[in-house]
């Protein structure tokens, strides 16, 4: 009997795996979304003041047994495909090229999952289709250990268009990034699709604000930061949007964001960056490990 | 909560009876468009040329539905945001336009001309592409194919269901619902 090889052991992991993995998963992401999101819409189909929020609502659920039942997107706008890679240390790709393994497995899954191909080259002026989905916007991080995990987030542009970042005096602690976020879901409002997954990322540098406020979207909705003074935080930011009347999809209620995440990272000692990306309730991504 | 029924190429009568807030179900035809078409449809009026379709009296749904599985007429076929089309729409309300579908708010310009012009705008559920795509039984190209998803379709609707954002009393839900909720 083999032994199953240790954690620092060096693993081989080849491209075509990996091409079929990020397509299945683009694929599952689009169509079925994660248990966590569901249950967070049917607790707000509960708490929903408004009857026109609750019927919304309740047209929300009914889309995604619909979506399920048929194999159609949850929604049309099956986003830029976005990837995290956590790429362990010990891991050797073979047989091809990581970047281009990862964006074949897109145009594959794009194509065979009936998505839509919503990149265009040229954003600027021509506006020419891609084709195929691709290129995906990939963030790799190297860790400890011989697996790859591919995380896939396929992001839809009404929202994405409602994400914003700021570099704040320090001076305005919590009552500046409050004042930001609500002043931000307010001049989206329907836009944005709500109710609203709010990703918040506060501290690095700009890039790396808005990759932590992404990242945040990949927690189970609802949970919070391990961080005491972080979670009252997140709680009162959720609060504080959900007074603001906005409602689902914009038609006036009590629930505006079903959850606020905020992940932290050490700044400067002459800067406060503070992004928020902005997900509808729409909230899809899947992951795999290799 | 009452649910009119409005047949679709939308009569002025029922134009008359709706009001902000007010859930329709829409059965006729409608046309699709979004950022593209649109577009085109702008520059090939500013340049005097027919359109390959009559905008007087239509409805234009904001959409770009996903390629159809074997099997369907049509895959997932939610709005999308209607600002981005506000530049062009003045113009389409000009040559009659009547109804519009998409979501979230329209400009102080365009909301100014719809009153001027009779024409409503209606909010169907963002995301909710593949419910919506149930109402939809017939899909046939109109023009500029070559945009693919951005293309111009005709669609033949069954009860698709939709909300009065705009009617032409000056009534705007995302104004009046929100200000109803409001507490901070």
């Amino acid at each position: 009997m083999s032994t199953p090889p240790s954690d620092s052991a060096m693993r081989r992991i080849q491209c075509r795996a990996i091409t079929k993995t990020v397509a299945s998963l683009f694929q599952d992401a689009c169509i079925h979304l994660p248990p966590d999101v569901i249950a967070s819409l049917k607790r707000a189909g509960r708490s929903e003041k408004s009857p026109l929020g609750k019927q919304t609502i309740k047209s929300i659920l009914n889309n995604i047994a619909v979506a399920g039942d048929y194999l159609l997107p949850v929604c049309q706008d099956t986003g830029t495909a976005v990837v995290f890679l956590e790429l362990g240390q010990d891991v050797h790709i073979t047989g091809g090229d990581l970047a281009a393994a990862i964006n074949q497995g897109v145009k594959k899954g794009y194509a065979e999952g009936y998505l839509r191909k919503s990149m265009v080259h040229r954003p600027f002026s021509a506006r020419k289709n891609t084709g195929d989905n691709t290129p995906a916007v990939i963030h790799t991080e190297i860790v400890p250990g011989n697996r790859l995990r591919i995380c896939v987030l396929p992001k839809g542009g009404g929202a994405e268009n409602c994400s914003r970042l700021t570099v704040m005096s320090p001076s305005l602690g919590h009552e500046g990034i409050l004042e930001y976020v609500l002043n931000l879901v307010d001049e989206c409002g329907s836009n944005a699709c709500p109710p609203l997954i709010l990703g918040i990322g506060i501290g690095g540098t700009t890039e790396q604000t808005m990759l932590l406020a992404k990242k945040a979207l990949l927690r189970k909705t609802g949970s919070h930061n391990s961080d005491p003074e972080i979670k009252e935080l997140e709680k009162r930011i959720l609060a504080d949007v959900n007074m603001l009347g906005i409602g689902p999809m914009g038609y006036g209620g009590s629930v505006t964001a079903l959850a606020a995440h905020i992940e932290v990272f050490p700044s400067h000692i002459a800067s406060m960056p503070v992004a928020v990306n902005m997900q509808c309730w729409c909230s899809r991504h899947k992951e795999a490990v290799l | 909560m009452r649910i009119k029924r409005i047949a679709l190429p939308i009569s002025e009568k029922d134009i008359r009876s709706l009001k902000c807030g007010d859930s329709v179900l829409l059965t006729g035809s409608m046309l699709t468009a979004r950022d593209a078409s649109h577009k085109r449809i702008t520059e090939a009026l500013a340049a005097g040329i027919d359109l390959p379709f009559d905008p007087d009296g239509q409805t234009i749904y904001y959409t770009g539905p996903t390629p159809a599985r074997p099997g369907h007429i049509v895959g997932s076929a939610g709005p999308t945001t209607s600002s981005r089309m506000d530049k062009y729409t003045p113009l389409l309300l000009k040559h009659g336009l009547k109804c519009m579908i998409g979501k979230g708010r329209r400009s102080a310009a365009v909301k100014k001309r719809m009153l001027k012009s009779h024409a409503v705008y209606l909010a169907a559920v963002g995301g909710a592409g593949a419910l919506l795509s149930r109402s939809i039984k017939k899909i046939e190209p109109v023009a500029y194919p070559e945009l693919g998803a951005e293309a111009v379709y005709r669609l033949e609707v069954e009860d698709f269901p939709a909300v009065v954002i705009n009617d032409i009393y000056g009534g705007d839900l995302y104004d009046s619902g929100q200000a109803a909720h409001r507490r901070a």
